[in-house]
């Protein structure tokens, strides 16, 4: 294996999964839809009042973020278990914890960078303004891949179980709340013309948290899976 | 070159493996033969080091200690499962290219080389999902003449597969041991490997 890399395996890795995400992309956007039925849902069933949605806007399409990737991460490992690439992946001579990472990121660039993107155009018409619609974007940006990294977590230990998505949804969400409230609340801070630093500072320390020690947990819990 | 000493395994209380003990020496097939239940598939497993290994796991390579959860020890062994390690939605090819950058393949044999070796040409632009059975084994299979490891694990290497299959099968077996590989393989069947140097043994129910 001469002049073979950890880098080379790791982008072949993250490559394949962005291929097979786009094979599937059916399956892929469901999150989006997802979060798209819900932020269109809550004027109708609510008011249309502008003062109104602007003032549950954060909450409505953080909750609405945090749900669909819930939904997204069964997408996460499944496969892999079924077809036997996951056993093929933890007796590969590469890491484990850095392959975790690779999948958490193509799947964070598959559901959750979307609704990164996506998120913000709702909150426009939601009537935020542009200054807050630029934070909940940072919210986002720092606040979904740390939703993939605790989800996978989850989905590492409850990948084997059948109906293991209920199991699932008990594991992580709890783990979730620090992320949504620090989000929505620096949402609402921007809106109402405090300082939202501190809120952001959070959600990237509660990122650098999980991309140091969640890969660990991941290749653990899949072994535990696995056996 | 693979030495196995008195090797046990239970599951909770229930014995699986009990004294096993086995020697696979460099260029000679292996067969384990046995049952259904006998524990065949978890010795191979623990072999791999899928399952975690209980405290009196004496394994040896090369008269080293054996343990498949380090990174050199990986290096030496391949192995061939019951789930096949390929993806339905990726072409023949697809999958082959992504096996050989990310284990890092071998310089003399392309993946379409190994494709067609394994009796796939033709194949390689049609995404796994559309090969039957005894095909996707073939592609399975492909992967071991894509990389260098010494050891091969398989898994009830001859299930699903046709007569020429089988020849297949062992081809790719006897290329490994003329090149000092060796390889351990189950069957609950009475299939008789058709290689120049092959042992068998009976693994007992526990």
């Amino acid at each position: 294996m001469q002049g073979h890399s950890l880098a080379t395996a790791a982008f072949a890795l993250l490559s394949r999964d962005l291929r097979l995400a786009f094979r599937r992309r059916g399956e892929a956007l469901s999150p989006i839809l997802f979060l798209l039925m819900v932020a269109t849902l809550f004027p109708l069933g609510l008011s249309p009042d502008p003062e109104q949605l602007a003032a549950i806007a954060p909450g409505v399409i953080w909750v609405a973020a945090l749900l669909s990737s819930l939904l997204a991460l069964n997408q996460m490992f499944h496969a892999d278990l079924r077809d036997g690439t996951l056993e093929q992946l933890i007796i590969s001579p590469w890491p484990l914890p850095v392959m975790a990472l690779v999948k958490v990121l193509a799947h964070w660039i598959i559901s959750g960078l979307p609704l990164t993107v996506v998120a913000p155009v709702l909150g426009l018409g939601y009537g935020l303004d542009g200054a807050t619609v630029k934070i909940m974007f940072w919210s986002l940006l720092l606040g979904t891949p740390t939703l993939s990294f605790i989800g996978a977590i989850g989905v590492a230990l409850s990948v084997g179980l059948h109906r293991g998505g209920m199991f699932l949804a008990l594991l992580v969400l709890p783990l979730f709340v620090p992320v949504l409230i620090f989000a929505t609340a620096g949402i609402s801070a921007s809106a109402e013309g405090f300082a939202v630093g501190s809120h952001l500072y959070l959600l990237g320390a509660l990122l650098a948290l999980a991309v140091s020690t969640a890969p660990f947990a991941i290749a653990a819990g899949l072994r535990i899976s696995i056996s | 070159m693979l030495r196995v000493e008195s090797l046990s395994f239970q599951r909770g209380q229930v014995p699986i493996l009990e004294k096993v003990s086995l020697e696979l020496e460099a260029g000679e097939v292996l067969m384990v033969r046995g049952e259904n239940g006998c524990g065949k598939t978890t010795l191979i497993r623990l072999l791999a080091g899928l399952i975690p290994a209980q405290p009196d796991f004496k394994v040896f390579l090369d008269d080293q200690p054996y343990h498949p959860q380090q990174v050199q020890t990986r290096l030496q062994f391949m192995y061939l499962g019951h789930a096949l390690g390929i993806k339905d939605e990726l072409t023949c090819l697809e999958n082959l290219e992504f096996i050989a950058r990310f284990l890092g393949g071998r310089s003399d044999i392309s993946p379409l080389g190994s494709l067609q070796s394994c009796g796939l040409d033709g194949y390689q632009y049609t995404q796994a999902r559309r090969l039957s059975a005894g095909q996707r084994k073939r592609l399975s299979l492909a992967r071991f003449l894509l990389c260098p490891a010494r050891i091969w694990l398989l898994d009830e290497p001859y299930s699903n597969l046709d007569a020429e299959g089988l020849t297949l099968v062992d081809r790719l077996l006897q290329k490994h041991i003329n090149e000092g590989g060796g390889a351990l393989i189950t069957s609950h069947g009475t299939f008789i490997p058709q290689v120049t140097n092959h042992r068998e043994m009976i693994l007992e129910v526990a």
